[in-house]
């Protein structure tokens, strides 16, 4: 295929030539589906429109000719933007469309009625325009559709959720051709595998990698404090760099994180430099901004968070900063291609490690970029909460043949050892529920025709199921609004946050510190506060852990005992931890425990993974809890887990006998936070359970009642239910590890070396600041509970009675 | 650790249990709230969710329980007893069987709320309000002086523990009125802030928090 004669000339007037994977991707543009693994900055995103734009430019397509999904909606209104130019200068009569849920229902509508021949959209949205009626006559011309950052969405339940539709786009569309556009990855035969319809072959395409990126450690003046997240004490040295380049974005972990750095990088900034905060809690408004002023280019730094991860072009970043451990080597390698968009410059990033135990991870992940080997955990197995939010997503489209859906779903790489059984299985839970007890024969979600094929009862239920459609859980948050002053918005904050403040306490919102003045109707009430430092420092936001193979590298340098590679304080903290208490040791396990805060600790030195860290903590709390040692919960990391409680351990060796974990945890497991948290993302995504919709809460009402009470009575009444099965597998697959625990346990048998310290060690110091913790609801509660109860009483100079 | 809470109301002894359920020993009465039986039907009747189908059932194997354990002369259901009339009507037979038994021997009085005007086909009698010594048992509380107990609002009641928050389902009291949790297995609650809650109660009020342990807070507010 060659460029068409205008297409050829705007590039040509530019002295600009196509890459080589550019015009590999032309050549190639008949394949039924293709690969594309090109670094950031390569002209990915062009390589997979050429061939739309070269097919549409003599004008005789009419209808929808090429879908293009991406992960961020940012990221559709960014391609719209480029595409625009080419097409509008060289006059191809193409025209291009987003749609998104900004985009109104007026506009919708007509989009399903008069295509463009572009559509922009995210895997959300093409699910909603699959679920009407009209979806056939929709996508009936459809020629191509591109996915971009396949990689990303490839991790989850979205780039799922996007598949299964993609098979139904090959039966409304059967000429249709697949293009997947892919950052750097370990395995791209994975990735291929999963875009391509099974079984046919999925051909893949490298683009040249790039000069390799001039990557280091940020030299900072004071050394990285042994605790803490922030890398506050790094703003100096930050703001420097800031000063000395174009412009620089700063990456953080969480939210809370990017929010301190920023409020006190803007109390530093006596240059008064234009620099601006983005993340995902912040009001729509209020990242529109900041993006606007971006891409014009009046900022020269801004302080993000993940909601900037992906490809989207902010210009001319020529430094990436970031501040506290990567993680994760994949992201470290995404992020580092946010600099310098050109395709034969190095980008340049500087790692701020936030304490020196970070330090030891930054010094394992930039080896491991040296070494080009990236973590990623790819899933082969779909999820069947996912089947059934698709199976009633097609029959909101009309009737369906179960056979036929069937196959089509088996042609999705991650459904392909579907069983029917299995599938037969969603198909009820869709239908009737999937009980035990057959009590919904009258009110059956879909039905079997005379006929055979299966269809809604009553239509007026697809609403319904629109609305819950999509697979991205939502903590449920409430928005964050100044009290009076027309009630400015200015975020939003997790509910769980919200219910542990009290009228006075002051926390960072914004890159400002804001007094908590009440909740009203769902809505947290602020005033402003001039105070520098606010008094509750952190709010809960996005969970990182570090991936296993990192957490190997770490484990090992610590082995080695060499740290010359470390800076002086790091050196220091490690030799500490060797004065003070003793490194983990290969075969052994190290076992810290330690009083603080009123709270006695135990600290386990696993190194095997955050899931079976997790499943070792439910181990351990469980034995803690039944000889009375009143465990309170605990977090669990790659290399550690820490728990705490209200008595000592002191012997640890009997909470770690191997007789059998999942008899053990039988019982215990179910009851446990993590099952439940698990339960309800999947009963949402499956549909026994409706979102929660803003406007649809009400506060004056009795509140729906928890999921917990659902699976609950599941539990008691029901044990073999498809939700339940769902969970487990959920569970299996994200949170919990036996096989790796048992090792452990069998491993280490009785060399358990126990250290009992006066207080918390260097290494345990950084566990104290992890997300992700897990209340353990024993008798420990109980005791609070009665303590608090009679602190109340007394308080309130009621007599108990 | 206690599964119930005793407690003096307008002078008289009282037991609060963890179930949700007000016993009053001297009287032999049992008092329930908002069993809004047949949610799930309701619910999927509506075109919603198709809840797991089982709530009816334990919730009458908890009455059963408390039934069982303090054996009273009669048992006052406090209105919302089902969650819709149509809900009454489409009770499963084995469930009204349930019920039949447990009626059998004793007074059973069903209080009607706003949901179920009067429950039709079940033993036991239907009224507006109960009286007993001198004590109101009503739905919705009133503006009378009291003393009173009644349902309606499923208040919950939060407590902030370090590093946690609980939250169950409570009883609010002070000197002249009492507001029972629901006791159903599929009902929210209304957290005591709440400015209708606020209103109803005085100053003083506390809030008997229902599970295990039961303790007993001054009402948050």
């Amino acid at each position: 295929m060659d460029l068409p004669a205008p297409l050829a000339r705007y590039f040509a007037d530019r002295g600009w030539s196509l890459h080589p994977h550019q015009a590999e991707m032309l050549a190639r543009a008949n394949e039924p589906s293709l690969l594309l693994i090109a670094p950031t900055g390569g002209g990915k995103t062009m390589a997979g429109f050429l061939p739309t734009l070269t097919e549409l430019a003599d004008g005789t397509h009419t209808g929808l000719h090429t879908l293009y999904v991406s992960p961020l909606k940012a990221l559709a209104n960014d391609i719209k933007r480029n595409l625009a130019m080419p097409i509008e200068e060289a006059g191809l009569p193409i025209r291009v469309e987003d749609r998104t849920g900004d985009t109104s229902q007026t506009q919708r509508k007509r989009q399903r009625a008069d295509p463009p021949h572009i559509l922009l959209t995210t895997p959300e949205s093409l699910a909603l325009m699959i679920s009407y009626p009209d979806a056939a006559r929709t996508f009936a011309g459809l020629k191509r559709i591109v996915v971009d950052e396949i990689h990303a969405l490839a991790e989850g339940k979205r780039g799922d959720q996007l598949m299964l539709c993609l098979s139904r786009l090959q039966t409304l569309a059967p000429g249709l051709r697949r293009v997947g556009l892919s950052a750097t990855v370990d395995e791209p035969a994975v990735i291929a595998h999963y875009l391509a319809r099974h079984p046919d072959p999925c051909p893949i395409l490298r683009a040249d990698p790039g000069p390799a990126p001039d990557i280091a450690m940020l030299e900072t003046r004071d050394a990285p404090p042994w605790a803490g997240a922030g890398g506050r004490y790094a703003i100096p040295d930050v703001l420097e760099a800031v000063k000395r380049h174009k412009t620089t974005l700063i990456f953080h972990n969480t939210r809370a994180q990017a929010e301190v750095f920023f409020h006190h990088l803007w109390l530093a900034n006596e240059e008064a430099l234009p620099i601006g905060i983005h993340h995902g809690a912040l009001a729509r408004e209020a990242r529109l901004r900041v993006e606007a002023a971006m891409v014009a280019g009046e900022l020269r730094a801004i302080v993000a968070t993940g909601s900037l991860d992906l490809g989207i072009d902010w210009g001319d970043v020529d430094l990436v900063i970031q501040i506290g451990a990567p993680k994760k080597v994949k992201s470290l390698v995404q992020r580092i291609g946010r600099a310098n968009h050109r395709y034969n410059a190095p980008s340049k990033a500087r790692l701020v490690p936030a304490n020196r135990f970070e330090v030891v991870e930054c010094v394992a992940a930039l080896d491991a970029v040296r070494d080009g080997t990236l973590d990623g955990d790819l899933r082969l197995d779909g999820p069947r909460d996912v089947l059934c939010q698709h199976i009633a997503c097609v029959a909101c489209a009309g009737d369906f043949d179960a056979t036929t859906l069937f196959e089509e779903v088996r042609s999705v790489g991650p459904y392909s050892t579907l069983s029917r059984a299995a599938f037969d299985d969603c198909l009820d839970f869709v239908a009737t529920g999937g009980y035990a007890l057959r009590a919904y024969d009258r009110y059956q979600r879909l039905k079997q025709r005379a006929d055979g094929t299966w269809g809604l009862r009553d239509p007026r239920a697809a609403r319904l199921i629109r609305m819950n459609l999509g697979t991205i859980i939502d903590t449920d948050t409430l928005k964050v609004r100044f009290r009076g002053r027309g009630g400015l918005p200015l975020g939003e904050v997790e509910e769980g946050f919200a219910a542990t403040l009290s009228k006075g306490d002051t926390f960072l919102m914004g890159g400002q510190v804001v007094r908590f003045e009440g909740l009203r109707e769902l809505i947290v009430e602020v005033s402003p506060n001039p105070s520098k430092e606010p008094k509750v420092a952190t709010f809960m936001g996005y969970k990182w852990s570090t991936s296993v193979q990192l957490a190997d590298r770490i484990q090992e340098i610590l082995h080695a005992g060499d740290f010359r590679a470390f800076p002086d304080h790091t050196r220091e903290w490690l030799d500490l931890q060797l004065t003070r208490s003793r490194m983990p040791e290969p075969g052994r396990l190290l076992a810290e425990t330690f009083p603080r805060d009123g709270r006695e600790h135990l600290c386990l030195y696993g190194f095997c993974g955050r899931n079976a860290m997790q499943t070792l903590g439910l181990l351990v709390t469980r034995r803690m809890e039944e000889a009375g040692l009143d465990p309170l919960g605990f977090v669990a990391t790659d290399y550690a887990v820490l728990v705490w409680g209200l008595r000592p351990v002191t012997e640890v060796a009997p909470l770690m006998a191997n007789d059998g974990i999942r008899a053990a945890l039988d019982g215990w497991l179910q009851g446990n936070a993590v099952m439940k948290r698990t339960f309800r993302n999947a009963a949402i995504i499956a549909g026994l359970i409706d979102r929660n919709f803003p406007g649809k809460r009400s506060s004056g009402k009795q509140a729906t009642f928890s999921s917990d009470i659902l699976y609950d009575t599941l539990h008691r009444y029901d044990p073999e239910h498809l939700m339940l099965r769902i969970t487990e597998e959920e569970a299996m697959r994200g949170h919990i590890d036996f096989g790796r625990v048992e090792l452990l346990l069998d491993t280490v048998e009785d060399r358990i070396d126990h250290v009992a310290l006066d207080r918390v060690s260097p290494l345990a110091a950084p566990l104290f600041l992890e997300m992700g913790r897990v209340p353990i609801k024993g008798k420990a509660e109980g005791r609070m509970m009665a303590e608090e109860a009679a602190r109340l009483m007394a308080e309130a100079g009621l007599p108990p009675d | 650790m206690r599964d119930d809470h005793a407690f003096t109301f307008a002078g008289h002894a009282m037991v609060a249990r963890a179930s949700g359920a007000l016993h009053w020993p001297s009287e032999g009465l049992l008092v329930v709230s908002d069993l809004h039986l047949g949610k799930s039907d309701r619910v999927a009747r509506d075109g919603g969710a198709l809840l797991p189908p089982y709530e009816v059932r334990d919730t009458l194997a908890r009455l059963a329980a408390d039934v069982a354990e303090t054996a009273p002369r009669a048992v006052v259901s406090l209105g919302d007893t089902f969650d819709d009339m149509a809900a009454a009507a489409t009770l499963a037979p084995a469930d009204r069987d349930a019920l039949t038994v447990l009626a059998r021997g004793r007074e059973w009085i069903w209080v009607t709320g706003n949901h179920d005007p009067a429950p039709t086909g079940l033993p036991g009698t239907a009224a507006e309000a109960v009286t007993c010594a001198d004590v109101t048992f009503r739905h919705i509380a009133g503006d009378g002086p009291g003393p009173e107990v009644s349902g309606h609002y499923h208040p919950k009641a939060r407590m902030r523990l370090r590093g946690r928050a609980v939250s169950r389902p409570c009883f609010l009291r002070d000197d002249a009125r009492m507001i029972l949790p629901a006791y159903g297995t599929y009902t929210g609650g209304l957290r005591s802030e709440d400015p209708a809650l606020a209103a109803l109660m005085a100053p003083n009020a506390r809030a008997i928090l229902a599970g295990s342990p039961m303790v007993e807070i001054p009402m948050p507010r």
